[in-house]
């Protein structure tokens, strides 16, 4: 049995593992209950699983949990909370930006990186930026427009 | 006569609709689940009317077979329009049996009663009386009379206002609401070894390579041809489940091969055969005929969680928790696999991703009943692997879709004809059906052949293909395959999408025949005030120009259906420009759906129904190459953020209704044929065949 230690969410943790191949995505649902990272594919391919690492964001559902010893890992959990709701929180409320909100949370993390990087996007940006995460229910113009609407929250525009 | 909506007739009982649970809150149960669609939002908007309290007393639970309404499945945009239906006159049946009880405690008469936020005003003034001061006193285990007056429209506060979905800040908070999140003590986590096939049966188990593969501690439940690994770790199962596909062998294995994935393979092959109206005229009585051939392929849901199941097999009760669209037929169905009475079994609803009918969910709740039978009081959650959705969830049946019509000598369709050949959309497993795992279980009954989906109810390979328009003789031939390639069900509008894809554009068809601009021809052949305004509505909002000319790369196409011909009314136009695929510029929808008891939930609806739709049409088909090869979302790709339209909604209630029409559905035939007329515009050839990928664009082109 290996022990790999990083921060979830600014909070360090440590994780003891048979398999240190265990996918992150299988370490914080199943090992630290943190379920808003969820399962989609197994296969990099829907975004359903995405997280940011060390700021960067990644699919975390084939990714080795040895892989991010050391590092910093931000889920959903860790954008806001309804007391205190990250700005993408808000305005995808606001925009009703959702179905059955099943890939909501890989689209937040995708977002934010988009945001942190590129504050002002256009909509070609974010639509090129969530690229990577499907949404199968049909929500993306409202989507679109609740990272519009959160980028110029977050730039003191609105 | 007896009134009440079906709902409620079925399920007359008010305490199975209605309670007080403690001070100041209010609990309605409704027979149909959310699947995204906001349909729990719309049933406490309706709750909240009728029974005159605020919205945030209403908590709406859903979905179980204890102590709820069955009505049977959450499908065929019937919610609102049914569901809610019932909904709204249970509460106002409730409302009536206090404010009677409340006049008799105050020694008044009922008329000088009325409600507000759940307290009795008398003549406007406080009583000290509230629904809950007289909970005690009002027996609510008596059945609905049905004579309550709803509320008239002008009298409603929540219904007719957009509202905020209930349930959508947990899921932007990563909440564990989902099927998927829940975790109980002791629990197991399962996969299944899935048969290729029906009839395939187990040859050799490479157990020592398996258990290799997994890395840690697994073990094997088996019975008969079902096979599953079952642990503590989901990753060693998961790891197990994948390697297993490689390490056990099968009998009896079929191999589909590309032609079968094709619409054109149904013909040709056994039938069930039926007439719908008259008799096709075998002498054209001096009229045109017309005949185009339309196809579309086999479609996944693909929804974006694979399916998840719990269940518990505990002193004798079986408990399942699953995300399918009816509790109650699943109940059924697994009471007739598992050789249990239906009252051994409890079956929960728990959200899962959205599913747009009927997927995995019933059989990973079956599979997890079979091993938790197998394993008596330990919780078993089985979830899908995403290659096994792919390959197991029952298809949209591939469709093809002949149409002949006459075409008088104002070039007006006289007599139509729409012939079709599709499989059964009615697999699911209320109908008869087995479950997956019933076919790999020793000692099964046999599974009657399923029947297809009732005319009553809308039917499935027939939906929609009769025309809304004004034609003196109509028919449909329906010749339903029964044998499929694949496993075939419920996706959608069933055959709306196919039937609206062909009709509409062999409308587009003789209007360029008769040299009469598209919006204008329907126009001239439709009397049905509403379907005329949702058009016009459209074509306002697009700022048509008629006979704009094509040919050049950029087209733009309008369709129109009622879906059912007896929901909402849907208009569509798509702008769009065409090189060696296809981009979608811009949709306009005009919606009539009544009473919207939620605009802006419908209106998500909608919009969900055209990109839906887009996606089907742009890319979607499963491809078959000596079995099953969409595998997933590289060999089933849907459509992108990036490739998505702009799209503007709007819903009109030209009749000022007050009656819901269902929305759920409406849109996927209408931008199905918009996007081929348009497409038709753009090239100045037209392309009858879905999905439209890039070869048969290039076929088109070199014509």
């Amino acid at each position: 049995m290996a022990a790999f230690q990083f921060t979830v969410n600014g909070k360090p943790v440590s994780v003891a593992l048979d398999n240190e191949e265990t996918p992150l995505l299988d370490v914080l649902r199943n090992e630290l209950g943190l379920m808003g990272t969820r399962f989609g594919c197994g296969l990099e391919q829907c975004g359903c699983c995405m997280v940011l690492i060390d700021g960067q964001p990644e699919k975390c559902c084939t990714k080795p949990t040895w892989s991010v010893a050391g590092k910093h890992v931000t889920t959903v959990e860790g954008l806001g909370s309804p007391e205190r709701p990250h700005p993408l929180q808000q305005a995808f409320i606001d925009e009703q930006a959702g179905q059955c909100g099943y890939c909501l949370s890989g689209i937040l993390i995708s977002a934010k990186a988009l945001l942190e990087k590129n504050p002002s996007p256009t909509r070609s940006q974010i639509a090129l930026a969530l690229d990577g995460n499907i949404c199968r229910c049909g929500s993306h113009n409202r989507i679109l427009r609740a990272v519009e609407k959160a980028a110029a929250v977050m730039l003191g525009d609105v | 006569m007896n009134t009440l909506p079906g709902p409620l007739n079925d399920n007359p009982r008010l305490d199975l609709w209605v309670s007080f649970p403690e001070a100041g809150k209010v609990a309605v149960n409704t027979g149909r689940v959310e699947l995204g669609q906001g349909v729990l939002t719309a049933m406490a908007q309706i709750a909240a009317d009728e029974l005159d309290v605020a919205m945030t007393r209403v908590t709406v639970r859903s979905g179980a077979t204890d102590h709820m309404p069955n009505e049977g499945y959450t499908a065929g945009s019937q919610s609102i329009q049914f569901g809610g239906l019932a909904m709204g006159q249970a509460c106002a049946d409730v409302r009536a049996l206090f404010l009677d009880s409340a006049a008799k405690v105050l020694g008044c008469s009922a008329d000088e009663l009325s409600v507000r936020d759940g307290k009795f005003l008398r003549n406007g003034a406080a009583t000290g009386q509230d629904y809950w001061t007289l909970a005690g006193a009002v027996d609510l285990a008596v059945n609905a009379s049905g004579q309550a007056k709803r509320k008239a429209a002008a009298d409603l506060t929540f219904v007719g206002r957009s509202s905020a979905r209930t349930d959508l800040p947990a899921k932007l908070f990563g909440e564990p609401v989902f099927i998927h999140d829940m975790r109980l003590a002791g629990m197991k986590h399962a996969r299944v070894v899935r048969q290729p096939n029906r009839a395939a049966t187990i040859g050799t188990i490479d157990v020592d390579a398996i258990r290799r593969a997994a890395k840690g501690p697994i073990s094997f439940v088996r019975s008969g041809d079902f096979l599953a690994i079952v642990g503590d770790d989901e990753h060693a199962v998961e790891l197990a489940g994948a390697a297993a596909v490689n390490h056990v062998t099968w009998e009896h294995v079929e191999t589909p091969t590309p032609l079968q994935q094709e619409a054109n393979w149904l013909l040709q092959r056994p039938v069930v055969d039926r007439l719908l109206g008259s008799p096709e005229p075998v002498d054209a009585q001096g009229k045109q005929r017309f005949e185009a051939t339309y196809s579309r392929g086999y479609l996944a849901h693909a929804s974006i969680s694979p399916s998840c199941g719990l269940a518990e097999f505990r002193d004798g009760h079986l408990t399942v928790w699953t995300h399918c669209q009816g509790v109650f037929p699943l109940r059924g169905a697994l009471a007739r696999m598992l050789k249990l009475e239906a009252k051994a079994i409890t079956v929960h609803h728990v959200q899962g991703s959205g599913c747009y009918g009927h997927n995995g969910a019933d059989d990973a709740a079956a599979d997890a009943a079979v091993i938790a039978l197998q394993m008596p009081g330990t919780p078993i959650r089985v979830r899908w692997r995403r290659e096994e959705e792919f390959i197991h969830e029952p298809k949209s049946p591939a469709m093809l879709v002949k149409v002949r019509a006459l075409v008088d000598a104002a070039g007006k369709p006289a007599d139509w004809t729409a012939e079709i050949w599709s499989g059964n959309h009615n697999g699911r497993p209320g109908g008869g059906n087995a479950l997956l795992a019933g076919y790999a279980l020793p000692d099964q009954e046999p599974f009657p052949q399923a029947g297809e989906v009732p005319e009553a109810v809308g039917g499935g390979a027939t939906r929609n293909a009769d025309p809304l328009y004004d034609i003196a003789d109509k028919r449909i031939i329906h010749h339903m395959v029964t044998e499929t390639p694949v496993r075939v069900s419920a996706l959608r509008g069933l055959g709306a999408m196919p039937n609206v894809f062909a009709l509409e554009c062999a409308i587009d068809e003789l209007a360029e025949r008769a040299g009469v601009d598209p919006v204008a021809y329907r126009l001239s052949i439709v009397s049905d005030p509403r379907a005329r305004a949702v058009i016009e509505h459209v074509a306002a909002m697009a700022k048509w120009q008629a006979n704009a000319p094509g040919g050049d790369g950029r087209g733009r196409g309008i369709a129109f259906a009622r879906y059912k011909n007896r929901a909402a009314y849907s208009a569509v136009v798509v702008d769009l420009e065409v090189d060696d695929e296809i981009r979608l510029r811009h949709v306009w929808c005009a919606t009539d759906a009544g009473l919207a008891v939620n605009p802006d939930g419908a209106i998500n609806q909608l919009e969900g129904g055209i990109i839906q739709s887009a996606s089907w049409v742009l890319k979607e088909q499963v491809r078959l190459d000596n079995g099953p090869a969409s595998l997933d979302w590289d060999s089933y790709p849907v459509l992108k953020f990036s490739e998505v339209p702009e799209i503007a909604v709007a819903l009109i209630n030209p009749t000022q209704s007050d009656m819901p029409l269902g929305v759920g559905e409406a849109t996927a035939g209408p931008t199905a044929a918009a996007i081929g007329n348009a497409v038709s515009h753009a090239l100045g050839s037209r392309i009858r065949d879905l999905p439209l990928t890039r070869e048969r664009i290039m076929t088109s082109l070199l014509k």
